[in-house]
């Protein structure tokens, strides 16, 4: 008897899939949006909708154009999870043409006009972040105030028509809802020499127990979430815990420095897109570093400079920034931080 | 009192199926009609016919002997007549066929003459010991089949203090040696000390997983109360590719065998448990190594169990014999899942190095491989701390040199960082197709420097007869002027050693040149197979290219 199938070995395959990677980061995504939901209202759920048809929508466009199969591609999840993190990282109350062109442009020209899946050098959620942020910053700082949970003012609907038509619940002024984020409030404010102490005192709707009012329970389960998934072997806890310690041990020096001008580790750590960057954005493992110890300072980079942006940059929130600086530092720190090969250089 | 254990970074924890053929006790299999011994069945020179067409054997009589220092001999399994010797199909990852002999059995399997040693086996001296493994064909038989003797000859510069027995068979559905543990714990134990006594050892340890229990229980009541003060049953954890020589040594040692050196530069021999039953059978019962356990599994078996075979059954006769579902038969692997080979047909025959064969029903990993995603799996599974995904990259862009800076050669090929793919990609395969490709190149430049040293060695020549010539005139120009009456200083002599420094130029830059690939020291025993054939095919092509005829010719 002759076989025709003579393949190499190994003969054996664990049962993993890309599809499965992507599927479990959005399953992880679930307790930090539902959270978002409970404090900030459902406009962050029709941002993701209109992100996820986009994504999908230039995936297939790409796909056509570059003459690869379609299934195999958007089948493996990939456009879906960058779509989600872009629109997690947008105002819920946004126009759809803003979702539209970040997402656009995150799979368009960050994602296939680098190759496509695995190919791209940047972390295509946080490029069409960066866009949308360098062409629209007004659209993109302003944030609706938490509500107590389940009680925010604007309805599925109420958000759906703003971001199709621009118009808002009885004539109210887009200026009167929306209003900067703790982190922005407290950038601004510092700058106008007030104290940290006087800040948080100034408006106490922003501000919670520790950090950002609404935020902290948000980030605390995107935490959840991705703790998840390190238990799951999704992510490695090498970039998330590089990151967050670095943004500590930043954030602890300063503060212990002088509390009134620098806020606490915490404030820093559960008010913006920390936890998010840490677990879901930065772990990307396209874009970022692939070594064990690679991770570690690819991750310590990201948490230094999320600080240093914050605190003396022209942004209240450095994530994004952060992330696509050391996507450009990926090749270098790879190649250097190579592990020693079983049975070389023994000492 | 638990013995310390160290470890070695990676790893995966596989299913292991390894109750399916553990359910009945090791048989005999059925003796073939026809055996078909292949004359290479080890790493290293094959093996040379001493039996011609139409000979009576009888079983355990020599019929190949090893003419080369690396190389084995081969016996008749049974008792039979010699029928053909031929090429036949063999178990090989390139399908193609080799030399064999073909016995056809007469059923009566008799002996030839054992010539069993009388006394205590330490009555012999290391190299008498050897002697007697060599002449018994004895190779590693955990799956590489290395020449045993060879690795019991440390030489005298090197100091053994420990022999490691290798008694975990780390790879899914592979129990031979789970088998032959509780069943010949004795022989092994006997086997092992024989090897002590050949490499003057002090202490040995034998590693067994720890889902071998009656293995490990057997084997300690096998040890007599001197024997376990220096021999040292240890029980380590079952994690996949920990059965690798390396892998093993660092786990019970903690030493790490230097990246292209042996065990022996940390002082350890390591030998498969098998092996160490063939010696006791060789010593004790002189008795030549011509049949093994093996595995006969996989879902399209229909009585998964362990036969001992004689090398040389087909393994269709095996397939006969254990119900195998041939209708439903997709893939034929000899060996383990992770490691074993694909095999192209099942006429060809079971030799020292078959210790399992897998046959499946669906091939797994269907789907097709996706871009990697660089998630870094691979490296956190790689047991030699390599990174694949690089290999992967620059093996696939053909860039050979950054493949083997990323220690392409250190790769053991265990499968781990295919099998947790999560992009599908066939890993391994590509660095098997990169080491193919990178040692082709380096044929090709051997090759080109043969070519240019004849040339520059004929060059040499048409000088040598010039300048000789030259010589000769002046010499008898000289004879003549003296002749005459005077004679002056030549500058012959300068000449000449102007020709010599330039020759030695050329030959210390062409030194310079040569290109040794990496880190090769890792091979598999295809690949080492593979280099050996290499270097016979370049010698009879210098060889070839030597006599005078052909030496103006040269392929192009």
């Amino acid at each position: 008897m002759k076989f025709e199938q003579v393949p190499s070995s190994p003969h054996l395959a664990g049962a993993t899939s890309i599809t499965r990677v992507m599927l479990t980061v959005v399953a992880a995504l679930v307790p930090g949006i539902a959270a978002w939901v409970l404090f900030f209202g459902a406009g962050v759920v029709v941002n993701l909708v209109i992100a996820v048809l986009t994504a999908l929508a230039a995936e297939t466009l790409m796909l056509r154009m570059r003459g690869r199969p379609l299934l195999p591609f958007l089948s493996d999840g990939s456009a879906v999870v960058t779509a989600m993190l872009l629109a997690l990282a947008l105002p819920p109350l946004a126009p759809w043409w803003l979702v539209f062109l970040g997402t656009a442009f995150a799979m368009v020209v960050a994602k296939h006009l680098y190759g496509g899946l695995g190919y791209n050098p940047f972390n295509p959620a946080m490029a069409g972040y960066a866009m949308l942020l360098i062409a629209f910053p007004l659209e993109m700082t302003a944030w609706l105030p938490p509500a107590a949970p389940g009680d925010a003012d604007l309805t599925v609907a109420d958000h759906l028509r703003y971001a199709f038509t621009g118009a808002l619940p009885g004539g109210a002024s887009w200026d009167a809802l929306t209003m900067a984020t703790p982190l922005d409030t407290v950038k601004t404010e510092l700058g106008a020499f007030q104290t940290v102490g006087e800040i948080t005192a100034a408006s106490p709707h922003l501000f919670g127990s520790f950090a950002g009012a609404g935020w902290e329970w948000v980030n605390l389960m995107f935490l959840a979430g991705g703790l998840w998934l390190i238990y799951k072997r999704v992510i490695t806890w090498h970039i998330p815990v590089a990151f967050l310690g670095a943004l500590t041990l930043m954030a602890t020096l300063f503060y212990l420095g002088d509390p009134g001008r620098f806020p606490s580790p915490l404030f820093h750590l559960f008010s913006g897109a920390a936890i998010l960057g840490a677990f879901f954005i930065a772990t990307d493992p396209v874009s970022g570093a692939t070594t064990l110890r690679g991770r570690l300072i690819f991750g310590a980079g990201i948490g230094v400079l999320v600080y240093l942006i914050r605190t003396w940059g022209g942004y209240p929130d450095g994530v994004a920034f952060a992330v696509l600086l050391m996507n450009t530092a990926v090749p270098t720190i790879d190649y250097y931080t190579q592990p020693r090969v079983f049975g070389q250089n023994n000492e | 009192m638990a013995a310390r254990l160290w470890h070695f970074k990676g790893g995966l924890h596989l299913p292991d199926h390894n109750a399916m053929s553990m359910a009945m006790p090791v048989r005999e299999a059925n003796i073939p009609r026809h055996l078909v011994l292949p004359l290479q069945q080890h790493i290293g020179n094959r093996a040379e016919p001493v039996v011609d067409v139409g000979d009576q054997v009888l079983k355990g009589q020599l019929i190949a002997r090893a003419e080369e220092y690396v190389s084995a001999p081969v016996h008749a399994s049974s008792s039979g007549t010699v029928i053909a010797i031929e090429e036949r199909p063999v178990p090989h990852p390139s399908g193609q066929a080799a030399p064999c002999i073909v016995i056809e059995t007469d059923g009566a399997d008799a002996w030839c003459e054992r010539e069993a040693h009388r006394g205590h086996y330490s009555d012999l001296d290391p190299s008498a010991l050897r002697n007697i493994i060599r002449k018994a064909g004895i190779v590693g038989l955990g799956g590489a089949g290395f020449p045993s003797f060879i690795k019991l000859n440390p030489g005298p510069a090197r100091e053994i203090d420990t022999l490691i027995l290798n008694g975990s068979e780390c790879e899914p559905y592979i129990t031979c040696d789970a088998m032959l543990m509780p069943e010949r714990a004795r022989e092994i134990v006997e086997g092992l000390l024989i090897m002590r006594h050949a490499v003057h050892a002090r202490h040995c340890k034998i590693g067994v997983e720890d889902n071998k229990p009656e293995a490990i229980s057997a084997l300690r009541e096998a040890l007599g109360n001197e024997e376990a003060g220096f021999i040292e049953i240890v029980e380590i954890p079952t994690l996949y590719p920990v059965g690798g020589e390396k892998q093993l040594i660092k786990v019970l040692t903690g030493r790490e065998v230097p990246s292209n050196g042996l065990p022996l530069d940390v002082g350890i021999v390591c030998h498969n448990v098998g092996t160490a039953a063939a010696v006791q059978r060789a010593v004790v019962h002189g008795e030549p190594l011509i049949s093994r356990n093996v595995t006969i599994t996989g879902d399209a078996v229909g009585r998964p169990t362990n036969l001992n075979v004689r090398f040389g059954t087909p393994i269709s006769e095996l397939l006969a014999q254990c119900e195998v579902d041939t209708e439903g038969l997709q893939r034929l692997v000899m060996g383990g899942p992770m490691m074993g080979i694909a095999l192209h047909d099942d006429a060809a025959p079971v030799i020292k190095t078959t210790h399992c064969i897998l046959a499946t029903r669906k091939a797994p990993g269907a789907a097709g491989a996706m871009p990697c995603i660089r998630c870094g799996q691979c490296a956190e599974v790689c047991p030699v701390r390599l990174l694949p995904q690089q290999m992967y990259w620059y093996a696939k862009a053909r860039e050979f040199d950054k493949v083997q800076d990323y220690n392409l050669f250190d790769c053991i090929e265990c499968g781990c960082c295919s099998y947790v793919c999560p992009a599908h990609i066939p890993l391994v395969q590509y660095y098997r197709y990169a080491k193919t490709e990178i040692w082709a190149k380096e044929k090709e430049k051997q090759k080109a420097d043969a070519a240019r040293e004849r040339h520059e060695f004929h060059q040499y020549r048409q000088e040598r007869e010039k300048q000789e010539k030259e010589e000769r005139h002046r010499k008898k120009r000289e004879q003549l002027k003296k002749a005459r009456g005077e004679g002056g200083e030549s500058k012959a002599d300068a000449k000449q050693a102007a020709i010599e420094a330039a020759t030695q130029r050329v030959k210390a830059k062409r030194s310079q040149q040569q290109v040794t690939p990496k880190n090769t020291d890792n091979h598999t025993d295809e690949q080492k197979r593979a280099i050996t054939e290499a270097h016979e095919r370049r010698a009879r092509i210098r060889e070839a290219k030597d006599t005078p005829e052909s030496s103006s010719e040269e392929p192009k």
